[in-house]
């Protein structure tokens, strides 16, 4: 029952044809051993199921995207208009915008929950680093594929998030002007940028399906993490992927397909902002302006500094961080089920997100100012300290012998 | 999945076996139905959309065309030809026996009136757009028109007679709305 791996004894590859091909180019053994027969931790909880969710998500991304470039014209003068042929004159337009439009936001929101999963038990540690650089790698690539994205139907919302995100870059001393002209082909945000912002959202999401395979790669080389966040001690703690995980994934994107729909069906506009329906004009700047909510708390952050530079470093920052968070964090036990002080300042770190989420949507004034600052402070107080400090004062509950001494008397099946 | 099949056997494997088989093919099945829905929109949004669709007709003044002449409209994006023709062109083009016709097709049959033949000027072999509409241009040996492509000659009635098309150049649907206006589409 249990496929090893290097195992090659499965009824397909008796075939004479396959096993011809696979002799000359392995692709159907490596593919065997990598989606079929890879031995997976036997204890995957449910957070498991949205690194499969992501994946899905570039998926219909790229399918989607693909359909609405049929359509699209980037051109200053036709994007808005192509944009809204798309919706009322392209057959099932409308439907397929939807899907790319709130797939942006599913796309977060299952790729946030997957880091998170990752930071709760402790799946960036040895010796996954280069495994957990790689997803930040993904994430910072979404990210300027969704802005640049969001760029496209060249709204309201669309041109001034350009217009503010690109001059970021001016906070950079000596270069800055000199980068804000090349990014922009121009003296401000206008044809040339829209041009190249097609181009290029529609190069990256192939940039990180290629990064997704290293992912995985790195996935594969060293194992899946587990809820208990130890090694797999044998093959009594892991089981194949297929038909386990394969059909516990398909299950999760069920599910998840149902929240989905909901947007797409029945509340289509409600992640997206209103002033994006009115085209972009370039001589009036709508009086409130904020990004869509996955970016909300790095514009917090960005706008808690009462310094352009620092403000903008502090932001980029605040997503660098991460790739040092293998080396922040000294305890040596990964999941936080075992690591009583961790497993609440976890949570403290998630009511951190939420409230720089928050405030990032409120103008920077009053209330949700201070709450920016001081949700800014924690954030780097928690790795740079929080982090660092509790892994040697705190004392974690004794791990189990191995995946299966829970379940099972003497983890012997 | 042994465990599984053990049980089974103790209350009768056969019974299991095809309680199994059914529930494969009705995942199948409905997986089959949920792949065709999402996949539909997608190959139906390559389709014209409504506001290619509703460009579909055209009106053409016939009022500057003296006979003999003919002019190029654009009907749905491609050329298509309206041609007065003389009386030798017309009585060349009704006499022909229809048997010496690679796609027989009476005169009468391809015009509302037979001064005005309207076809579209698509060549039926591989698409180009045959020569004789301007002034001219070579109408190919029965005075139709020729295509410079691949050697096609269409008579005055725009019915293939030489060369690799199979078909007479295409009649679009048309109407005369007044004696010298028609549209087509």
């Amino acid at each position: 029952m249990s496929a090893t791996p290097g195992s090659s004894s499965s009824p397909l590859m008796n075939n004479k044809l396959v096993k011809w091909f696979d002799e000359r180019l392995p692709l159907v053994s490596t593919m065997q051993h990598a989606g079929m027969e890879y031995p997976t931790p036997k204890n995957l909880s449910y957070w498991w199921n949205f690194g499969s969710l992501a994946g899905f998500m570039l998926v219909v991304m790229i399918v989607t995207g693909i359909f609405l470039a049929m359509h699209y014209t980037p051109h200053v003068d036709y994007a808005f208009a192509s944009v809204e042929r798309i919706m009322r004159d392209v057959n099932y337009g409308w439907l397929i915008r939807y899907i790319h439009m709130n797939g942006a936001s599913m796309f977060f929101i299952v790729v946030y929950i997957h880091v998170f999963r990752g930071l709760y038990y402790g799946s960036y540690k040895s010796p996954r680093e280069v495994l957990w650089w790689l997803g930040i790698v993904i994430l910072l690539l979404m990210m300027a594929t969704a802005f640049m994205g969001y760029v496209l139907p060249w709204g309201q919302m669309s041109f001034w998030g350009a217009t503010v995100i690109t001059n970021l870059f001016s906070a950079f001393p000596f270069v800055g002007d000199f980068i804000v002209t090349l990014l922009w082909g121009g003296f401000a945000v206008d044809n040339p940028t829209l041009n190249r912002f097609f181009s290029l959202h529609y190069l990256l999401p192939f940039v990180i399906a290629a990064v997704v395979f290293l992912h995985i790669w790195a996935l594969h080389t060293t194992k899946s993490n587990n809820p208990l966040g130890i090694e797999v001690s044998g093959p009594q703690d892991s089981i194949p992927f297929h038909p386990y995980y394969t059909v516990k994934d398909l299950y999760g994107i069920a599910v998840f397909l149902i929240f989905y729909a909901m947007f797409v069906f029945f509340a289509p506009n409600v992640l997206g902002d209103v002033a994006n329906y009115i085209e972009a004009n370039p001589l009036q700047t709508p009086a409130h302006i904020v990004p869509e909510w996955y970016f909300l708390p790095y514009y917090a952050i960005l706008r808690s500094i009462p310094d352009k530079l620092l403000g903008v470093i502090a932001m980029f920052g605040s997503l660098l961080i991460l790739f040092l968070l293998p080396w922040l964090d000294t305890s040596r036990v990964r999941s936080a089920r075992f690591r009583p002080i961790y497993k609440w300042v976890f949570w403290l770190f998630v009511l951190d997100c939420v409230a720089l989420t928050w405030a990032g949507a409120k103008p920077p004034e009053g209330l949700p100012l201070w709450v920016a600052r001081i949700g800014t402070f924690y954030y780097f107080a928690h790795f740079f300290v929080v982090m660092p400090v509790i892994g040697f004062i705190e004392r974690p509950l004794a791990l189990p012998k191995s995946i299966s001494t829970p379940v099972l008397a003497g983890g012997k099946a | 999945m042994a465990e599984t099949v053990k049980t089974g056997a103790a209350a009768g494997v056969h019974d299991d076996a095809n309680r199994r088989d059914f529930l494969f093919m009705l995942a199948g099945a409905a997986g089959a139905v949920g792949a065709g829905s999402v996949a539909w929109p997608f190959i139906s949004s390559m389709n014209p959309a409504a506001d290619t669709l509703a460009l579909s007709s055209t009106e053409v003044s016939l009022a500057p065309i003296q006979e003999g002449q003919a002019i190029t409209v654009k009907w749905r994006g491609k050329a298509t030809f309206v041609r007065r023709r003389t009386k030798a062109e017309i009585d060349e083009a009704a006499k022909v026996p229809l048997k010496d016709l690679p796609d027989p097709q009476a005169d009468s049959a391809r015009v509302k009136k037979p001064e005005w033949l309207i076809v579209v000027g698509v060549c039926t072999h591989l698409g180009c757009i045959p020569l004789g509409t301007k002034q001219g241009e070579p109408r190919g040996d029965y005075g139709g028109w020729f295509c410079p492509c691949h050697g096609s000659h269409y008579d005055t009635s725009g019915r293939i007679r030489k060369g690799p098309a199979p078909l007479n150049l295409a009649v679009p649907p048309y109407a005369f709305v007044t004696d010298t206006t028609i549209k087509i589409g």
